[in-house]
């Protein structure tokens, strides 16, 4: 029997999902331990996001197995699906921001709305996250559409880490912004799981930022991990996917899809 | 021949499908009624925006369409002297059928509009997503507050423009066309029954739905970027003004039928 130690935090196994005819999911196995960073990479289009918004139950995979905690979560009903979902948070890669809300009421929402806590109480929490990814208050008062792209990712990123989630995931964290944002955010990804001891799921196609915030990579590809292993050894990988993708050539095993999944 | 029948059934089985999908989203939505939590901010919010800021267009198209109603009228009914119907003719065409069908049309178009373009955004911009991801069921949230807000106000803004309606037809009648006040009121209590204005609230209370499960749906159906947003709020404002002129009539029916 499996004790709690050697239980993955989360473990996928066999998912497929298809969108049409087009299969973006082929029986893709992974798993991810507790409190470890993991970093999906992989072209456009190869269903990066798709893999997470599976495991977050956003999507329902055809076939499969994801288990959180050693419970399944496939075919969830919805009440359950919420108090599982109270275990994470989402960085989505547009941030994600509720337009109609000011900054420090998109930080507290899952707070207020999710977890019922009083107005008061969840805009000192919100500060205090605001704070940690170094806004001041001042910022709390104001609409998202008032921020910088760099802004708003923190603001998404104190939102997601507000209710202190026990698994975090980052869709494209660094995408869009300039490289000493991304290195800002960066810094902040890894602040926030290294201090907090959060398992971390990231997809990305940043190798600065893959590299950065990874204690694994794995590589998605036509629908199916084609390789994983610690983040310091991915250019020893000697897989020629790796190898083509950390590189940027047009050349070899890898076709980019036209259309996005 | 058969390549025919075959297309008029491939539309048919679209509309059963379509018909099928809404009335499904439409139940998981009411469905969230009946536990907790309760969004009434959302909700409260929703009935300032489709009640309180419709009332200047509201108010300015039933003022009109009164004042329309009471010389149209006149100049008809003069033709073989029943002028004094004038009165009776425009409160119970206000409050039966205009007072509700226009305002239902004007709040499609500017709330159903609204909504589809708010919640077409949020779907497009993962913000939808995003609620679940906080724990938050968004048909709880979005839908659910919009559906009530748009069941409980029309009906009062309807009231609102069945009052403004029959003053502006007062307003011609006794300004313009000489018609004694006291006379022209009496005409109006006098043939006016309950069950014209009920008639009239229920036919809003169905239309306030209509525009706001139209607005929902296809906000939260759109996909395709900005495109698609145009898209769903022209669905939005279309359906919902096709579906008002059909309850209208299956409601008259159902009213006044004998």
């Amino acid at each position: 029997m499996m004790t709690d130690a050697a239980l993955p935090k989360i473990s996928v196994r066999g998912l497929a999902k298809s969108f049409g005819r087009k299969r973006v999911l082929d029986g893709l196995d992974i798993d991810c331990a507790t409190g470890e960073s993991l970093v999906v990479i992989g072209g456009s289009g190869t269903g990066k996001s798709v893999l997470v918004k599976c495991i977050l139950g956003l999507l329902e995979p055809e076939r499969g197995s994801i288990r959180i905690d050693g419970i399944e979560t496939v075919g969830l009903r919805r009440a359950a699906r919420e108090r599982m979902m109270q275990k994470s948070g989402m960085l989505f890669q547009g941030s994600a921001l509720f337009d109609s809300l000011s900054v420090w009421e998109n930080v507290a929402f899952g707070l207020i709305q999710g977890r019922g806590m009083e107005r008061l109480a969840a805009k000192e929490v919100a500060l205090a996250k605001l704070a940690a990814v170094g806004l001041g208050p001042e910022a709390g008062d104001l609409r998202p559409a008032e921020l910088s792209g760099g802004m708003q990712k923190r603001v998404a990123l104190a939102r997601a880490i507000a209710a202190e989630p026990e698994i975090i995931f980052f869709d494209e964290p660094t995408t869009g912004l300039d490289p000493i944002m991304a290195d800002v955010i960066n810094d902040l990804i890894v602040k926030c799981v290294r201090e907090v001891g959060t398992t971390a799921i990231s997809i990305t196609h940043d190798m600065v930022s893959a590299r950065k915030i990874a204690d694994r990579i794995a590589m998605l590809h036509g629908g199916r991990i084609v390789w994983h292993g610690p983040a310091g050894e991915i250019d020893r990988s000697g897989n020629p996917f790796v190898d083509q993708f950390i590189n940027g050539r047009a050349e070899g095993p890898i076709r980019m899809e036209i259309r996005a999944a | 021949m058969l390549t025919f029948l075959a297309a008029i059934g491939a539309v048919f089985l679209a509309f059963l499908a379509a018909t099928g999908r809404l009335v499904v989203f439409a139940g998981l939505a009411l469905a969230t009624a009946f536990t907790p939590p309760f969004h009434l901010r959302v909700l409260f919010s929703e009935m300032v925006n489709i009640g309180y800021y419709s009332l200047p267009v509201v108010g300015l198209t039933a003022v009109f369409t009164g004042m329309v109603l009471a010389l149209q009228s006149h100049t008809g009914f003069s033709r073989f002297a029943a002028e004094g119907a004038v009165a009776t003719v425009v409160v119970l065409s206000i409050t039966r059928e205009l007072g509700p069908v226009i305002t239902g049309l004007m709040v499609a178009g500017r709330v159903g509009a609204a909504m589809a373009a708010e919640i077409g955004t949020m779907r497009v911009t993962d913000q939808i997503d995003a609620l679940t991801t906080l724990s938050t069921d968004p048909l709880r949230y979005l839908v659910l507050p919009r559906l009530v807000a748009g069941l409980i106000t029309l009906p009062i803004l309807v009231l609102v423009a069945d009052i403004i309606g029959v003053f502006g037809g007062y307003l011609i009648g006794v300004y313009k066309l000489g018609y004694n006040p006291e006379a022209y009121l009496n005409r109006t209590q006098q043939y006016l029954e309950t069950i014209d204005v009920v008639s009239g609230l229920v036919k809003a209370a169905v239309f306030g739905f209509i525009v706001a499960l139209m607005g929902c749906y296809h906000g939260y159906y759109s996909r395709g970027g900005a495109q698609g947003v145009g898209r769903a709020t022209t669905y939005a404002v279309v359906s919902a003004s096709v579906l008002i002129l059909v309850f209208n009539y299956v409601i008259t029916e159902a009213f006044f039928a004998r």
